[in-house]
Formats: structure tokens, C-alpha cells, sequence
């Protein structure tokens, strides 16, 4: 990166240590705290609409839509999450490959299964072989939200569905009695109240998403952890110009930093989430910030 | 006129489907020094980038080099994410009915023990990669074996006492051990395993297959590839010599 770094053997101490921490390959380790972030970022909010989503549909009054939710959280909270991620984007890249063949190569013979190859045709390949790089990434990525998101979703759909269930009765009857339809009694009652049961529910949820991230480079991405791994491994001097020994553990302890901080930050953010979601609430936090301002 | 049009249309067709498919994406770990590895620029280095886009070169591919973690280096190639694997990856009677290999490009080579000391008990806790075939021969010979996802553990394994001993591809442990300032010895004879290292393909990839023995026949004849791993592997490591030259 910088001229002066030319020739690692000649130098010593920190400029030493600033032509290491700027070599091309840290440069990606950097940028892979922004995929995480970007993971984290995407995911959450995709996560919390398929768990709203789920937990409507837990609750519906049609019965196979009901029976849809419930399967859908029986099944994906029942499965391994490591499995899940295994098992989703391999499923879905290949469900999305087979769907684009039947409909690109109509005239292919060969089967698509040939022992334990799977081969469609080259036009139906997700992205295309002759693709940059950068699209197959961003669509490794996709894949793993996807996958992120259906398993948090589950979680989430259990979540709110409790929530809902814990909203008190008297409000519902209350607004029932005022003449509002069962949409309007959601919408307008249900909906609102609910969040702040929900709340401590999602928290854990968010922390676990954190903490699950590395699965990203069982998906083929390179995460945080890929880099702390790659880049702490001891060097010998053909494979880099700066050899050093085991630094495994200095780079772990980064990371360490790292989830540490989001797990803080998270704890602050949400403690006022919480504090701003008691508001008014029949809840003993809501009572407490009545009588506190009064 | 009609299946004048439709037969122009499905030859332009395939003339852009064979076209799509000129890119060959390679795969490989990243992570076996000098087979393979990470350089500070962040690209993908090493024996086989460079024997690979020669190959690619002689074939007149279009290469693109993929990075993927060994645990699932196999099951990734057969639902086509890439085309080949070039790992170091030994050729076994076991990947074969899975995978199909050409010809192999580094002569059967020796694996070899590494430890702290040089009485080392090899029939101790000896750390090799997981899925290699360094780990089968640990499992058959009577020690407790240790897996450890990345080659680069297996050592480390070593050097903190986890591990008694660590059991390698020679090439690989040469350079960790010379550049260990005397800390890490090989111990006991070197064991010749596998049939060399070839590159890894779908066996329904039969085209493909032919080209690359193809080329990996031609850099053999001209004595291109025995060069190519003396400057990588150094002046003592196994090459084809005339034996390779047999049938140019």
C-alpha cells in the first residue's frame, strides 16, 4: 500500500507492523467486518417480517394457513441450525439451477443427476460460469440471508406469537366492545402492545444472530473469522513477505473486542428500545415510568 | 424456410452456450503452502495457481481461481459450483468413486512426521487433516488420530503439545521445519502414499478430463512441469524426468 513497504525484510517495529496491517489480504479482513455488518443489517430485518409473518399465520383463523406456521417453526427450530445452513442454500441454489434449465435448455437430454454430479446446462448456471466474481459473492450472500432468515424467523414467529398471546384479554374485549372489527382490534390494539413482551424475546434472538454469523464461511464466505484464522496462521517465507509464528490468538482477541462491543452497543440500543416501548403500557416498567413523571 | 430460421437459432444458440461455458472455474483451499495459498495481496499463490493458469493457457481456457474450504471441497465440485479442484489433493481409489482424476502432475510424493523431539512417539496423538490421506494412514497404523480442519492447525497442534507429532505431505512440513530455528524435527522414515496428485473433476466432465491430461501431458514432454516443481518444492523434490516423457 504505501511505497516505503516495498521491501518488509529491511524494516523494523511499528513500520514494520503498519506495512503489515495494510497488505492487500488485511485490507479484505477489514472489509469482511462490513460483510458482517451488512449480514447483520439485511438479515434482522427479513428475519422479523417472516417471524411477524409466522406468527399471523400461527394465529389465523383458516386452518391451512395456521397449520403452515406451525410447521414452519416446528420444523425449522426442531432442525440443527448448522444442518439448516448446510441444507438451504444447497437446496435452494440447485432448486433455482433445475427451474432455470427445464426452462433455458428444453432440448437437453442428459439428465441433471449423473451419479453425484449435478450438471445443468451452461445457461441455466446461477450466476453463469463467465460471471465476475463478484456476482458469484453477492450471490453466496443472498443465499445466506435467505437461510439466516428463515431459521431467525422461526425463532421470531415464536417469539411474537407469545407476545400477542400476552397482550391482556381486556384490551382486546375492550375494543371489541367499542365496536372495532377483529382487523382493526389488531392493527390498532394487539399490534402495539405487543411489542414490548416481545421485546426481551428479540433481544436474544439479535444476540444469537450475532454470535452466528461465522456460519457464513461454512456458505463459502469469507467472514471475520475465516480472516482471523487465515491471516493468524504461522507464515513461512515462501508464502508471505512476513513471516511470522502462530498469531492466532492476537487476532481472535480482536474479534473478541469485537463481539463484545456489538453485544454492549446492542444492550444500550435496546435498553432504550424497551424504555421507549413502556410508554403508557399496562406493564409494571410502563407503571414505573407513570409514576416517575408524575 | 422455417427449419432454416430454427436451425440458425439453435446453432447460435449453442454457439453461446459453448461460449458460456469456456470459463472454468478452478477450485482450491487456500491454505497448504506452496500447493496452494493466500498471499499478502490476498490472492490465490502458490504451485498450483501457477501450473493451473498454464494449463489454462495451453488449453485455451478462460481460468478463474475459487477459494473453498477443504471439508467441502469434494461435494461443492460435484454440484458444480466449480469445475476442478486443485488442492494438493492425492489421487485414491477412494475420491475416484466419487471424483474423477487425470493424470496425475506431482509424482507419488512422501509424507512425513514432524515433532518436537526426535524420540517422538508416532504411535501417539498424531494430528493430521481431516479427510486426507495422511489422516487414513494415521487411523490404520495404530495411532490416536487428531483432525484438524486446515493444515496450518496441524502443525500448531505440534508445536503447543496438543499433538505428539504431526503427519504431513513432506513438501508441505519442509519449510515449516527449516525455518523453525531447530524447534521442530522430522522424526522416522518417510512414508510414500497415494498415486501423486492429480486434478479433481466430475467424472461426467469427460471432455474437460481429456483436455487437461491433454495439457498436463504436454508440459510433462517438454520438461516444463519438472521445472516447475523443482522452483517450487526445490531441487531435491520428486520429478517425472524421462519417465514422464514416455509416449511424447
Amino acid at each position: 500500500m504505501f511505497a516505503s513497504c516495498a521491501d518488509p525484510k529491511a524494516l523494523e517495529g511499528i513500520s514494520w507492523l503498519v506495512c503489515y496491517l495494510t497488505t492487500g489480504k488485511h485490507l479484505l479482513f477489514f472489509v469482511s467486518f462490513g460483510t458482517v455488518l451488512l449480514l447483520l443489517a439485511v438479515t434482522a430485518p427479513i428475519a422479523l417480517a417472516l417471524g411477524f409473518g409466522g406468527a399471523m399465520a400461527t394465529r389465523s383463523g383458516f386452518a391451512p394457513l395456521r397449520w403452515l406456521g406451525r410447521i414452519y417453526t416446528a420444523m425449522t427450530r426442531g432442525v440443527p441450525d448448522i444442518v439448516f445452513f448446510l441444507f438451504v442454500p444447497i437446496a435452494l441454489d440447485q432448486g433455482l439451477e433445475y427451474l432455470r434449465h427445464r426452462i433455458k435448455c428444453p432440448d437437453w437430454t442428459e439428465p441433471v443427476r449423473k451419479g453425484s454430479d449435478f450438471v445443468v446446462c451452461p445457461a441455466a448456471k446461477l450466476p453463469l460460469s463467465s460471471a465476475p466474481e463478484w456476482e458469484h459473492q453477492v450471490y453466496a450472500f443472498a443465499l445466506a440471508v435467505v437461510a439466516f432468515a428463515i431459521v431467525f424467523g422461526a425463532f421470531a414467529a415464536n417469539v411474537i406469537h407469545g407476545a400477542m398471546n400476552a397482550v391482556p384479554k381486556a384490551q382486546l374485549e375492550t375494543a371489541d366492545a367499542y365496536g372495532m372489527s377483529p382487523r382493526q382490534t389488531f392493527r390498532r390494539i394487539l399490534v402495539p402492545q405487543m411489542w414490548v413482551y416481545a421485546l426481551p424475546g428479540l433481544t436474544n434472538l439479535w444476540m444469537i444472530l450475532i454470535k452466528a454469523t461465522p456460519l457464513l464461511f461454512v456458505l463459502g464466505i469469507e467472514d471475520i473469522v475465516y480472516w482471523a484464522r487465515e491471516l493468524g496462521g504461522s507464515k513461512t517465507t515462501g508464502a508471505s513477505a512476513y513471516p511470522h509464528g502462530d498469531w492466532r490468538v492476537y487476532y481472535f482477541l480482536v474479534l473478541l473486542c469485537f463481539y463484545l462491543g456489538m453485544t454492549r452497543l446492542s444492550e444500550l440500543v435496546f435498553a432504550r428500545l424497551y424504555r421507549r416501548l413502556s410508554h403508557g403500557q399496562a406493564t409494571l416498567a410502563g407503571e414505573q415510568l407513570r409514576k416517575a413523571t408524575t | 424456410m422455417k427449419t432454416f430460421i430454427l436451425g440458425a437459432a439453435a446453432l447460435a444458440l449453442t454457439a453461446g452456450m459453448a461460449f458460456g461455458a469456456d470459463t472454468i472455474r478452478m477450485g482450491t483451499e487456500g491454505a497448504y503452502p506452496p500447493f496452494n495459498f493466500i498471499n499478502d495481496k490476498g490472492e490465490i499463490d502458490g504451485f498450483e495457481r501457477k501450473l493451473g493458469d498454464e494449463l489454462c493457457k495451453r488449453a485455451e481456457l478462460t481460468c478463474e481461481w475459487v477459494k473453498n474450504d477443504w471439508d467441502s471441497i469434494i461435494p461443492n465440485l460435484v454440484s458444480s459450483n466449480y469445475d476442478t479442484i486443485m488442492a494438493g489433493m492425492s489421487i485414491t481409489p477412494e475420491r475416484e468413486k466419487v471424483i474423477a482424476f487425470t493424470q496425475n502432475y506431482i509424482p507419488p510424493a512422501d509424507s512425513a512426521y514432524v515433532a518436537l523431539k526426535a524420540d517422538a512417539n508416532l504411535k501417539g496423538n498424531i494430528a493430521a487433516q481431516t479427510s486426507t490421506i495422511q489422516a487414513g494412514h494415521v487411523a490404520e497404523t495404530g495411532g490416536t488420530l487428531l483432525e484438524f480442519a486446515t493444515a496450518d492447525e496441524t502443525v500448531a497442534a505440534v508445536r503447543n503439545g496438543e499433538a505428539d507429532a504431526v503427519f504431513a505431505d513432506k513438501e508441505f512440513l519442509q519449510k515449516i521445519v527449516d525455518e523453525s530455528k531447530g524447534e521442530l524435527t522430522f522424526v522416522g522414515e518417510p512414508v510414500a502414499l497415494g498415486g501423486g496428485v492429480g486434478m479433481g473433476l466430475r467424472q461426467s466432465d469427460t471432455d474437460l478430463k481429456a483436455t487437461f491430461d491433454k495439457a498436463i501431458t504436454s508440459m510433462k514432454c517438454d520438461g516444463s512441469l519438472d521445472k516447475l516443481i523443482i522452483e517450487y518444492f526445490g531441487e531435491k523434490s520428486k520429478v517425472f524426468g524421462e519417465e514422464g516423457k514416455q509416449g511424447c
